[in-house]
């Protein structure tokens, strides 16, 4: 070991040496440290149980969700069904009237025609040979 | 402090290890923490870790010198783990510095003395503060528990020199802190 060693352990155990003053506060921090230590150690504790699970509560939870869930889609689905119904007897009536419609549409057309045929001959039967003679006379002038 | 022989430490049970030592190394772990709670869990887990390995104790050191050990790497895990999770917002419980220096027994001492003791026990524990976590650990070994430097350096796995050097360094902050006081 050389000198300059040896003077740093004689340094270190100097240091180590305590004065009067030190001594007696690290003497005080120890007995503060003890007392709180044992404060602590000897305090009442709170003993904290974990939650039971309260099965029969969480089964009426479930169940009660069960049955809102099921009266709400209930309701849902009844209301759903009932507009499609509605949409379905509407399209029908709708058919339906336009069916009218076209029938009477032909009736009319029907009526027309046979009004037509009856008073719109082109020329009366009993007039033909009079017809056919002015023809004749037509063609020997030119 | 209780000492056992390696024939001692055979006869002993568990349990009575655990009666001798545990307020000692809950005083520790509460010295170097200052915090309640910390303590008691550090302290339930070294009890823990050190019946999980009672059988591969051989008794080569005494039993509080290998429960400290484990007592110390606990809370060097516990100091690193909550060094890497800087990123979540940890909630730390340690008591103020004033607050710790609360418990100082009152003695037969006047009012005034008593306010100076205490102020000079508040300066001791901000001088451990801002001691590296190896000079803490050796400090409060030293002045708390009391054991001697080959003790220290046989718990901490430090050699003797090492153990000198931070207590010397430490005492040093202590001394300055004091100064600072004046």
């Amino acid at each position: 070991m050389n000198r300059r060693d040896e003077e740093a352990r004689s340094g270190e155990s100097e240091s180590l040496e305590l004065e009067p003053e030190l001594r007696e506060a690290l003497g005080n921090f120890k007995a503060s440290v003890d007392a709180w230590s044992e404060s602590m150690m000897s305090r009442p504790r709170e003993v904290k149980t974990p939650a039971r699970t309260n099965w029969g509560l969480v089964t009426k939870w479930v169940l009660g969700c069960f049955v809102f869930a099921g009266t709400v889609s209930g309701g849902v689905y009844e209301n759903h069904r009932q507009q499609e119904a509605a949409k379905i007897e509407a399209a029908r009536i709708a058919e339906q009237q336009r069916q009218l419609a076209a029938q009477r549409t032909r009736d009319e057309e029907d009526l027309m025609a046979r009004v037509d045929s009856d008073i719109a001959r082109e020329v009366p039967s009993a007039l033909e040979p009079m017809a056919s003679l002015m023809e004749d006379s037509a063609n020997s002038g030119n | 402090m209780i000492k056992a022989t390696a024939e001692e430490l055979a006869a002993l049970d568990f349990e009575s290890v655990v009666a001798a030592h545990r307020a000692q190394i809950f005083r520790f772990l509460l010295a170097s923490t200052r915090d309640v709670d910390l303590a008691e869990t550090l302290t339930q887990d070294c009890f823990l870790k050190a019946h999980r390995n009672w059988s591969s104790f051989r008794g080569e050191s005494s039993a509080l010198t290998w429960l400290m050990r484990i007592a110390i790497n606990l809370q060097k895990d516990n100091w690193r783990n909550r060094r890497l999770q800087f990123w979540r917002q940890t909630r730390t419980n340690s008591v103020d510095l004033d607050e710790a220096s609360e418990w100082l027994p009152s003695g037969e001492r006047t009012v005034e003395q008593r306010l100076l003791a205490k102020e000079k026990v508040a300066q001791v524990w901000r001088a451990v503060e801002n001691l590296s976590e190896r000079q803490r650990t050796v400090f409060l070994l030293r002045f708390v528990e009391e054991l001697e430097l080959k003790e220290i350096a046989e718990t901490t796995g430090m050699g003797e020199g090492t153990v000198k050097a931070h207590l010397s360094r430490a005492l040093a902050r202590v001394r300055k802190q004091f100064g600072e006081m004046r």
